[in-house]
């Protein structure tokens, strides 16, 4: 059953173009110029029950503008949105009730109040039964490790506290769907695992969805199995993270530490018909292979068949530097 | 119904955050009245009665002008600008209730506070050392808060309504300013509007401006009486409808124009 369902969704910003300079000025009092930007570009996609989907793509690409489409704060300029079988915008207030949403960069919870003020608020908005909010709340407060906070006023808080209670906060109703835009930035390692971990077993205790949008790549390898990638407004990739690491991966690199220096062309000689190449490494003894996915086997048995080695490395593009590469190609092909 | 109430707790709760914000707010309530206290009472320089109006209830009308006030005035309009203009309109919006209709109540939360906590110890202590005329009748007094809360209602759809601009214009710091001197002065706060000549009182006429300050005050200083004071009632309760329309229009476009600034 799909609980996002997008088609053809698009969003135009008229953009208000200044013109330079004072005289520039002066005429901008009387006519203005417009551009047209389209910030999501005709995206398709669904989402079933209890996927948790990673949505990327570089600043500026349309992700926020997505989710906020999604979450019914934008109205769309065309195209259709089902979610959780509702037009977002349409039915905002009824909508809103199925749904939890966390923007990284922007507080839901009152500045100058304690936080459990903030809760008790959400808690009577979203007309949840005191049981159900002690029986549920009592687990995320307890999983985020957060009672020794929910005294304090929000503005005392660090920000990785503070923003483990807005993940608190956007689960007091227990959506069965959940938003999060960016909700890792800025935070420290340990926080990030934690949130991670907390998601993972809140998707698998209540099948909760997860759509989220990050720039950290480490959030979508833990957490996600598929991967939604938009390019200047257009969906560029969608599937799993698996299948893109193979078409992207490249190959490995393989770095030899040989027992003495030795040149490029044995070595080339060697790897003749493997299409590898080969580069020098920091020290005279040390050079590095890049090798197509399957051949690295049989590069080190010959390698290693041929010369005395001290070492042997191998690495593996990282889904960072995958996605760096697909973000300058600006598409993926095939 | 039980969230609104929950929310005017929560602005209680802010307001009480800072202590010092509460006891200067007192002071400078106390301060205001009798500055305009000695401002009248030179202007009326030992004449017994201006404008169908004695020194007394002057007085009075300043005294409950700046009360009503602090009762009915709010910073809607400001505080939607800013939302707008730093995004957080954004998070207002994935909350099950209506935008507008909630910030109406954080204004009523914040104006039950000052009324109650601000402006009547402020009146106390002010009626300690000038001469006021309170109504002795209870049906005033109830006319008066019939009044009161109207004056809210408009004032507050007048605050929406710069507020909404917003949407559509980003900026309007400018547009906000003129709007509050204009209520401030045509609303019969500073000066009463029978002082005002009598053209400029009949085009006040068709403004929902007198119906915010004005038409209270003459109530509680019982210069309105029987007739009188229905006719203002029923003046503001006309506003209240007639303010309605325009914010439901305006509310329904701005939606549509909506940008999120900052990601």
């Amino acid at each position: 059953m799909n609980i996002i369902e997008v088609e053809q969704l698009r969003k135009e910003f008229k953009v208000h173009r200044s013109r330079s300079g004072l005289v520039g000025a002066f005429r901008d009092l009387w006519t203005r110029r417009y551009t047209t930007v389209r910030a999501v570009d005709g995206i398709s996609f669904a989402v079933k029950r209890g996927e948790i989907v990673g949505y990327i793509g570089e600043n500026g690409a349309g992700k926020s503008t997505t989710i906020k489409m999604l979450t019914g704060i934008l109205t769309p300029t065309s195209g259709r949105i089902v979610v959780n079988g509702m037009n977002p915008h349409q039915e905002r207030e009824k909508f809103v009730r199925t749904i939890g949403v966390v923007f990284g960069q922007r507080s839901q919870l009152w500045w100058d109040i304690a936080v459990q003020e903030s809760f008790r608020l959400l808690k009577k908005v979203y007309r949840v039964p005191d049981e159900q909010y002690d029986r549920h709340m009592g687990e995320v407060i307890e999983m985020l490790e957060i009672g020794s906070l929910l005294d304090k006023p929000v503005r005392k808080l660090s920000l990785g506290q503070r923003m483990r209670c807005e993940l608190a906060a956007a689960l007091i109703h227990n959506p069965p769907l959940l938003f999060l835009d960016e909700p890792t930035i800025g935070l420290d390692v340990l926080v990030k695992l934690n949130i991670r971990q907390f998601l993972k077993q809140l998707n698998e205790r209540y099948g909760t969805t997860i759509l989220l949008t990050t720039h950290d790549m480490s959030d979508i390898e833990a957490l996600c199995e598929r991967v939604i990638m938009l390019d200047e407004g257009k969906i560029i990739y969608d599937g799993s993270l698996e299948t893109l690491k193979e078409k992207w991966g490249q190959g490995k690199r393989v770095a030899f530490t040989f027992a003495e220096a030795t040149a490029a062309p044995p070595l080339q000689e060697l790897t003749v018909g493997l299409d590898v190449v080969w580069k020098k490494g920091e020290q005279p003894n040390i050079w590095v292979a890049h090798v197509p996915s399957g051949g690295v086997p049989e590069v080190v048995s010959r390698v290693a068949a041929r010369y005395p080695l001290q070492d042997i490395r191998i690495y593996e593009a990282s889904t960072e530097e995958i996605v760096r590469h697909i973000y300058e190609e600006g598409a993926v092909h095939g | 119904m039980d969230k609104y109430m929950e929310m005017i707790r929560i602005r209680f709760l802010m307001m009480l955050a800072y202590r010092t914000n509460y006891y200067t707010g007192i002071l400078i309530y106390a301060i205001n009245i009798a500055a305009y206290y000695f401002l009248w009472s030179a202007v009326y320089g030992g004449r017994p009665s201006m404008q169908g109006m004695s020194l007394e209830q002057m007085t009075t009308y300043v005294a409950i002008s700046w009360l009503a006030r602090a009762f009915y005035f709010n910073n809607l309009d400001r505080e939607i600008a800013m939302e707008i203009r730093d995004g957080k309109v954004a998070v207002e919006l994935i909350r099950p209730y209506s935008y507008l209709g909630m910030k109406a109540v954080q204004g009523l939360g914040e104006g039950l506070f000052r009324l109650f906590f601000l402006s009547l110890p402020g009146l106390l202590v002010v009626s300690l050392f000038l001469p006021l005329q309170f109504p002795e009748h209870a049906k005033t007094w109830f006319a008066f808060a019939l009044s009161l809360l109207f004056s809210f209602i408009i004032f507050s759809e007048l605050n929406l309504l710069a507020g909404v601009v917003t949407f559509f214009t980003f900026r309007n710091e400018g547009l906000l300013r003129a709007k509050r001197f204009i209520i401030d002065l045509f609303s019969g706060l500073i000066l009463p509007l029978s002082f005002y000549p009598d053209w400029a009182q009949r085009w006040m006429h068709y403004f929902p401006f007198q119906a915010i300050s004005y038409i209270p005050s003459m109530i509680v200083t019982e210069s309105f009486q029987g007739a009188a004071a229905r006719d203002g009632l029923l003046m503001q309760a006309a506003w209240c409808i007639a303010l309605l329309f325009p914010l439901g229009w305006l509310w329904r476009a701005a939606k549509r124009r909506l940008v999120v600034q900052g990601g």
